[in-house]
């Protein structure tokens, strides 16, 4: 016995979606990828595609707190969930994330492009661990390897973590 | 009172918008109603075209319009040699959209512009391309042999250009010598892979006529000379803006790429906006390569290990076209004799056509391959002479009183003599070997041998000539209302920071904060004087034309404010946004309050201005307002021109272990000595290279870019080309040394490429070394992935 699914590509869908704490009703073709929506339909551009094949994390944004690759998800998988994205990093007052404000204070950037998808999939790291302020550099290294960035040499962004880690601890 | 800027650890005005979301690329650009496009590419290496079906295509809803060659008119010509030089003999370049052959997998075929990238891209699927395959040979040492198959039918040989350069008496130093060494190295192909691809954006505005073009290049100026020409425009009706790109480190110096003549086409014939965004396998097949080259490298010694003469003989791969010229061997030619003295040196080269992606360059551009050559051929005569690598190099260097050393008839990328303008070399390399403490390493390396450890140390020096003319410009006006300081100049930044260090410079001329200095660059609606981002020549070119623009807007802020504060311009000093009478205690004038003092007005709109208004107290005059010469408000515009290049220096080292069961490579150290002259920003600096150092390490270990033999690219994805990710980098530990350099107001030289260019022969050298046990022949190739050093020992028949 087989069920065959005939897939529709421009089929389209609704979808209930929290994005950055706000709640988006559209309707899409059944094929658009979540990273196309948020920059397209949302105007969130601060969301990159790197290499769209889910290998260089410079789309990382959060599905329901948990860093995911939006290059590799439809956005009818996300509805009924949340999303957030670097646009919603920052405090409504503009006071930046921990991760935000490291990655400035120890250059951890250069052209910025992969920086939104590594900064994503820090902030998800630092909700997971409590102990990234005193971890090793091998930890920290282990950690971020799902990210590429090809201007810093990782070396200032392995530095930004243990701020941004420091900085979370103090905000508890 | 305002601290120096220049030198001090800024943090980046850049990084503000970037961290939140706001940066603005290409693709970020909102554009209402644009199309977009794709192309069409070729899955083949070498054939006739024999026909393009696009029926299927049109008929597709939502495509719009399909270009071939044959929709392009006067846009079907052949692109431009970009830097013509008369031993390019047989100097050919792209079509736009190829013709009726195909020269290598990628080349642009056809043009699809729908009203989503969706249906664009399924429309692609849809033209038909018949193809009549020629042979075609990959290798480009067996391409320059007699009898290869031909990428131009009408190229004998293969042979783009060929020149001999010679500095000095080779023969007679070769002939004079009690030692010859000689070696063949290779490196191999490789690709820049910045993190955005490329990307281009264009609208036309039928009520004005003039075309903006949006694209991720570092050539906005050059762009536009080349549009305005394709196109018969004048030159202010294109607009070319680089906005915030992503990476560039080479390639997107190369112009026009087949998107940068379709994207505007399109936009002016279907009077809509149309984007295009490369996706990451295209940029593998279409973005220009670099790096292939095989260097015959001979030196010609004294047995005391004086380095008498050089001759070098290479070929180069430039691909299937030869659109940027012979820079990158020309570049490689040049810096064959690195830091030493070597008053002999013949250096000779071919350029040879392969059907594979055209060769432009790519972070290092010829050096990375020099630096090899050089290097494992100093390695070999040390081992040759029984001399210590580290003393034969102290031997050979150019010392700092031989300064200005120059090679005479070795022309460089600028048409000028290599002069190495400064440099204490020889203190460079101590302070390495200090870092990496030589007795205590041998005596660890002998300990880890005993054990079947394999421990090794490599060492690499290099030499950069940076800072390349022909010139840059700089504009400085301090903004009446705001009071903070505008700055130009024609260059682009992918990710160098030159908001930062440019407002650095401004601010300690003009006592200004740093984030009130707002540099706008790579926009030729703002500034369209000047070259490109290219050769480490940013800080140095345009760094030094802003800071002498910067001057001359001290001068006049200087006067003014005397005028205002009734003193004598001795006496005002500048400092926190202020003017004021040095010693007096009063607070004196806002750089707004002399900016909009200096504009005679005749409204008031604001408070401010009533000052500057005709019937105002200040601002009366008994003749013109604006005496003869004289300008309005505080605004500069200076240029430098270097009387040569700049040469920056280094040396690396590392300690690697190679485990003897999966030959997998550990790097306990890497350190790097390094030499840019002053340093605007030590932070920016040390992360030029560091992420240098990791494009050289993937240089060095993986980053080889994979033909089979039909021509066909294997490893063009991010799952198949490897690049580094954190796990792959060590920590590098950075000593600096500051030689100003004589040539420029602010004894800068450049670093942006500084950090790639040792690495392979770093790690190789360093492999080598900890594999001595196994009595291996030596390495000669780059990048060396633990596979290759498995069949390396495998086929000596060595094995530990």
């Amino acid at each position: 016995m087989s069920e065959v699914t005939v897939f529709e590509p421009d089929e389209p869908v609704v979808v209930e979606v929290e994005v950055n704490g706000e709640p988006v009703t559209a309707e899409v073709p059944s094929r658009m990828l979540l990273s196309d929506f948020l920059r397209q339909r949302l105007g969130l551009t601060g969301t990159h595609v790197g290499c769209e094949h889910g290998v260089c994390g410079a789309c990382t944004v959060h599905i329901d707190g948990r860093p995911a690759r939006s290059c590799l998800t439809l956005v009818a998988q996300t509805d009924g969930r949340s999303v957030r994205t670097v646009e919603g990093l920052a405090c409504a007052d503009g006071t930046l994330h921990p991760v935000q404000r490291a990655f400035k204070e120890c250059h951890a950037l250069q052209c910025g492009f992969c920086t939104p998808g590594f900064m994503m999939a820090v902030a998800g790291l630092l909700d997971e661990r409590d102990d990234l302020a005193t971890a090793d550099d091998e930890t920290i290294r282990e950690e971020i390897s799902g990210n590429v960035c090809r201007c810093t040499g990782y070396m200032n962004i392995v530095s930004a973590v243990k701020r941004a880690a420091e900085l979370s601890n103090e905000r508890g | 009172m305002s601290t120096r800027q220049f030198g001090a650890r800024v943090q980046r005005n850049e990084d503000q918008r970037l961290v939140t979301g706001k940066g603005r690329y290409v693709d970020d650009i909102p554009l209402t109603g644009a199309l977009h496009g794709a192309f069409v590419r070729s899955s083949v290496a070498h054939a006739r075209i024999t026909g393009v079906d696009v029926s299927r295509a049109l008929a597709l809803p939502g495509v719009v319009k399909v270009y071939t060659h044959a929709d392009l008119g006067a846009l079907d010509v052949q692109m431009p040699l970009l830097i013509p030089h008369p031993c390019i003999t047989h100097g050919r370049t792209q079509y736009p959209l190829a013709r009726d052959e195909v020269f290598h997998v990628g080349q642009a075929i056809a043009f699809i512009v729908a009203e989503d990238r969706y249906i664009a891209e399924d429309a692609v699927s849809l033209v038909e391309v018949g193809y009549e395959m020629l042979p075609v040979e990959v290798d480009f040492e067996k391409a320059a042999e007699p009898g290869a198959p031909l990428v131009h039918h009408d190229v004998p040989g293969n042979i783009a250009a060929h020149l001999v350069q010679e500095s000095g008496d080779a023969d007679a130093a070769f002939a004079a010598a009690d030692h010859i060494t000689s070696i063949k190295v290779r490196v191999d192909r490789s690709t820049a892979a910045p993190m955005e691809c490329l990307a281009t954006a264009a609208r036309w505005d039928e009520v004005t006529g003039e075309l903006t073009v949006w694209d991720g290049t570092q050539a906005p100026i050059g762009l536009r000379g080349a549009l305005a020409s394709l196109f018969e425009l004048d030159e202010h009706r294109v607009r070319v803006i680089a906005p915030d790109v992503g990476g560039g480190f080479g390639p997107k110096i190369h112009f026009p790429y087949a998107n940068e003549v379709l994207v505007p086409l399109a936009s002016m014939e279907l009077r809509r906006p149309v984007k295009w965004i490369e996706d990451r396998s295209e940029n593998f097949v279409h973005m220009t390569h670099e790096r292939g080259q095989i260097h015959e490298i001979e030196l010609a010694a004294t047995s005391d290990g004086t380095v008498l003469g050089l001759r070098n003989r290479f070929l180069h791969d430039t691909g299937a076209f030869i659109p940027y010229g012979i820079a990158v061997a020309q570049v490689a030619a040049c810096q064959i004799a690195g830091p030493y003295r070597i008053p002999n040196v013949r250096v000779e080269f071919s350029c040879v056509y392969t059907p594979t992606v055209p060769v432009t360059p790519y972070r290092g551009c010829g050096r990375p391959q020099a630096n090899f050559a050089i290097e494992r051929a100093m390695d070999q005569l040390a081992e040759e002479l029984g001399i210590d690598r580290f003393e034969l190099r102290r031997r050979n260097f150019i010392q700092p009183e031989e300064f200005p050393y120059t090679r005479p008839n070795l022309i460089f990328a600028d048409g000028l003599a290599v002069t190495h303008d400064s440099g204490e070399y020889e203190k460079a390399l101590t302070a390495l070997t200090d870092a990496l403490d030589l007795a205590a390493f041998a005596k660890e390396q002998r300990e880890a041998w005993a054990q079947g450890r394999y421990l090794g140390l490599g060492v690499s020096f290099y030499v950069e000539g940076t800072g390349l003319g022909p010139y840059e410009g700089g504009h400085v006006r301090i903004h009446p209302i705001t009071g903070k300081i505008f700055v130009n100049t024609g260059l682009t930044t992918q990710g160098q920071g030159h908001e930062t260090v440019f407002a650095q410079i401004v601010a300690d001329q003009l006592g200004a904060r740093v984030e009130d200095i707002i540099v706008v660059e790579g926009d030729t609606g703002v500034y369209d004087w000047g070259v490109a981002t290219f050769a480490s020549r940013a800080a140095v070119v345009s760094g030094s034309a802003i800071h002498k623009a910067a001057v001359l807007a001290r001068k006049q802020v200087i006067n003014a404010a005397a005028n205002m504060l009734e003193a004598d311009p001795d006496d005002i000093e500048l400092a926190d946004g202020r003017a004021f009478v040095v010693g007096s205690g009063t607070a004196g004038v806002t750089l707004a309050e002399v900016a909009t003092a200096s504009n005679p007005l005749r409204y008031a709109f604001n408070k401010a201005a009533q000052s500057a208004t005709q019937f105002a107290p200040a601002a009366r005059s008994d003749g013109p307002s604006l005496g003869e010469g004289a300008h309005p408000g505080i605004e500069a515009t200076d240029y430098y021109s270097p009387p040569h290049a700049t040469w920056a220096y280094g040396v690396h080292g590392a300690i690697v272990e190679v485990d003897p069961a999966t030959y997998g490579i550990k790097i306990h150290r890497y350190v790097c000595v390094h030499d840019c002259g002053n340093m605007i920003n030590p932070m920016i600096v040390e992360g030029q290279i560091a992420g240098g150092v990791a494009q050289g390490m993937g240089g060095a270990f993986y980053e080889k870019l994979d033909y089979d033999e039909d021509g066909t690219l294997r490893n063009a994805s991010f799952m198949d080309f490897l690049i580094p990710y954190a796990t792959e980098i060590p920590h590098v530990e950075m000593i600096h040394q500051e030689t100003p350099s004589p040539l420029n107001p602010l004894g800068i030289k450049g670093v942006g490429e500084a950090g790639t260019i040792p690495v392979a022969q770093v790690i190789v050298s360093a492999i080598e070394d900890a594999l001595k046990p196994l009595d291996l022949p030596p390495f000669r190739m780059t990048p060396l992935s633990p596979s290759l050093i498995h069949s390396h020992i495998a086929e000596s028949g060595n094995r530990g």
